[in-house]
């Protein structure tokens, strides 16, 4: 992650927002737009920015984490655009089902891990499925600044190409789209190959699909710091667990749905965090004593952190064992 | 031995490592003098690398002593030229034609190094991805801070700037954009009154 962690502090600067429009797309991903109740323009936020709601669920507050998908240059709106995932832990559910045009809802001032490197000579994006949504903020950011990209977007099938014919009618030659069930598949080697010095590859997608560029990218010899990813895990489930917060002197139960996070918040002990998907590093934790077994999911520490038993993630990691007592 | 382990310095100052073999579609050397045997060493890791290798190399006075050894690689391509400055025309038609997957090693002295991987840079490689092992001589690349002027090859400190003459200190604050160190007047509030000039790491 190229972002350097800000002051550790519990999510970004909120901002209370109307739901202005809710545009179904497909049978799977609704646009969602807010404007601003107070009237006031937007913050200026840069392509690839995020921004986490929050939901009142039943009396159940969730945050996730959705892509800025509007155009920076309007700061009358932003937009998001959520997939259905009718097996997940409930956000998108919530705001498919629950949220109407008129309803009042909280979102945070953008956060960017996922930022264009604007030295860069060409920008090619990768999409996968949603992963479209920050490439739709991106697209619209260079081409008001005659910056030079493509796009290689990989789908399910056409019924559920989200922005595919906007893309595809604004920018003919230079959006490709690649549909699973044509057996289409983005020719990543082909692609890599021939690309001018100075070309930055982003991704973002399935898990899957963002390890296979990372790791085509640096067999073909690309740098590191030219090949940029973004993917917001959600928490999973998992056994239920006890653990001791010594600097807030109690002991909490994480329960088998919530992430250790949520645990920490739901006692009342205020906890740092931005991304709440493994990404942002907000929430990294010193561990005090362990005797168990770390499930670590996130992005941001190395593999050596991991091994060391002295640090974890708890938006999106657990614990399995005796005890667990965290510097919190 | 053309190795020489820079002692510890502030932060700005470069940090040089050792090249190793990495994969690419092209392979970009160059080398001045000594640094052809950090080019030997790493054929002796990976013969292969070279046969998609352009080495552009300026023997300065070492004269003939790598040059057959380094053709003796067979690279794809293989310049000997007089002086950097010479070699520069060729390293920005290479790399303006160059693609992704192209890997950069640079090796010989500081002032090589450090302008060549300027020019990679400005081609779109980010400086972390350019590899660099420093051989051979261990003289300096000085910009005066007064006049601007650059003298290269600075052995003592402090030394005379070959543009306006003052009497610079040499300091280990280094521009990447330059690709030079920084000198300062070392007799500005008492002219005249300079230390005797010191051989660089003696």
């Amino acid at each position: 992650m190229s972002a350097a962690p800000q002051k550790a502090k519990a999510g970004a600067e909120k901002i209370e927002v109307e739901v202005s429009a809710i545009v179904p797309l497909n049978d799977l991903v609704t646009r969602f737009e807010f404007t601003r109740r107070d009237g006031l323009p937007f913050p200026p936020f840069s392509a690839g920015a995020h921004t986490v709601v929050e939901m009142n669920d039943d009396g159940r507050t969730r945050l996730n984490p959705y892509s800025l998908m509007s155009d920076p240059a309007d700061s009358t709106k932003y937009a998001i655009s959520v997939r259905r995932d009718d097996e997940g832990r409930g956000g998108s559910l919530f705001m498919h089902r629950k949220v109407k045009v008129g309803d009042t809802m909280t979102i945070t001032y953008p956060v960017n891990l996922f930022p264009l490197d604007l030295r860069g000579r060409k920008h090619v994006f990768l999409a996968g499925g949603i992963g479209i949504t920050p490439f739709m903020a991106m697209i619209a950011y260079l081409e008001r600044m005659g910056g030079a990209w493509e796009l290689h977007y990989a789908c399910r099938s056409e019924a559920l190409g989200t922005y595919v014919d906007e893309l595809t009618s604004r920018h003919p030659n230079k959006v490709h789209v690649y549909y699973d069930d044509k057996k289409q598949a983005i020719a990543l080697e082909d692609l890599l190959d021939g690309q001018p010095l100075g070309t930055h590859v982003y991704v973002c997608g399935p898990q899957g699909m963002i390890q296979w560029v990372h790791k085509t990218a640096a067999a073909h010899g690309w740098p590191d710091e030219n090949v940029h990813s973004e993917e917001f895990l959600a928490p999973q489930p998992g056994k239920p667990f006890e653990v001791r917060l010594c600097k807030s002197d109690i002991t909490i139960q994480v329960g088998e749905h919530e992430s250790l996070l949520e645990a920490i918040e739901r006692c009342g002990v205020e906890a740092p965090f931005l991304c709440r998907g493994g990404a942002c590093g907000q929430c990294e934790t010193d561990v005090v004593e362990a005797d168990g077994e770390f499930i670590h999911r996130d992005h941001w520490l190395d593999d050596d952190d991991h091994a060391s038993g002295k640090k974890i993630m708890p938006c999106v990691s657990r614990f399995v064992g005796k005890t667990l007592v965290l510097d919190r | 031995m053309s190795k020489f382990q820079f002692p510890e310095s502030i932060r700005s100052r470069p940090v040089y490592g050792t090249l190793e073999p990495r994969p690419g579609k092209a392979h970009l050397m160059i080398a001045d003098a000594e640094g052809a045997e950090a080019l030997l060493d790493l054929a002796a890791q990976d013969a292969a690398i070279f046969r998609a290798a352009h080495i552009i190399y300026i023997p300065k006075d070492t004269g003939d002593t790598y040059v057959d050894r380094l053709k003796a690689l067979e690279p794809a391509q293989f310049y000997v030229g007089p002086t950097y400055e010479a070699s520069v025309q060729r390293i920005r038609r290479v790399l303006s034609d160059a693609h992704m997957g192209l890997q950069v090693y640079l090796a010989g002295t500081e002032g090589l190094m450090g302008q060549a991987q300027n020019e990679a840079m400005t081609a779109g490689i980010p400086h972390s991805a350019i590899q660099t092992e420093h051989r051979g001589s261990v003289a300096r690349r000085m910009q005066c801070v007064h006049c601007k002027g650059i003298t290269e090859d600075v052995m003592t400190d402090p030394f005379v700037c070959s543009h306006c003459g003052l009497n610079l200190f040499v300091r280990d604050h280094y521009s990447r954009r330059l690709a030079a160190f920084q000198g300062v007047c070392v007799d500005a509030e008492d002219p005249g009154n300079v230390p005797e000039p010191v051989e660089l790491y003696k």
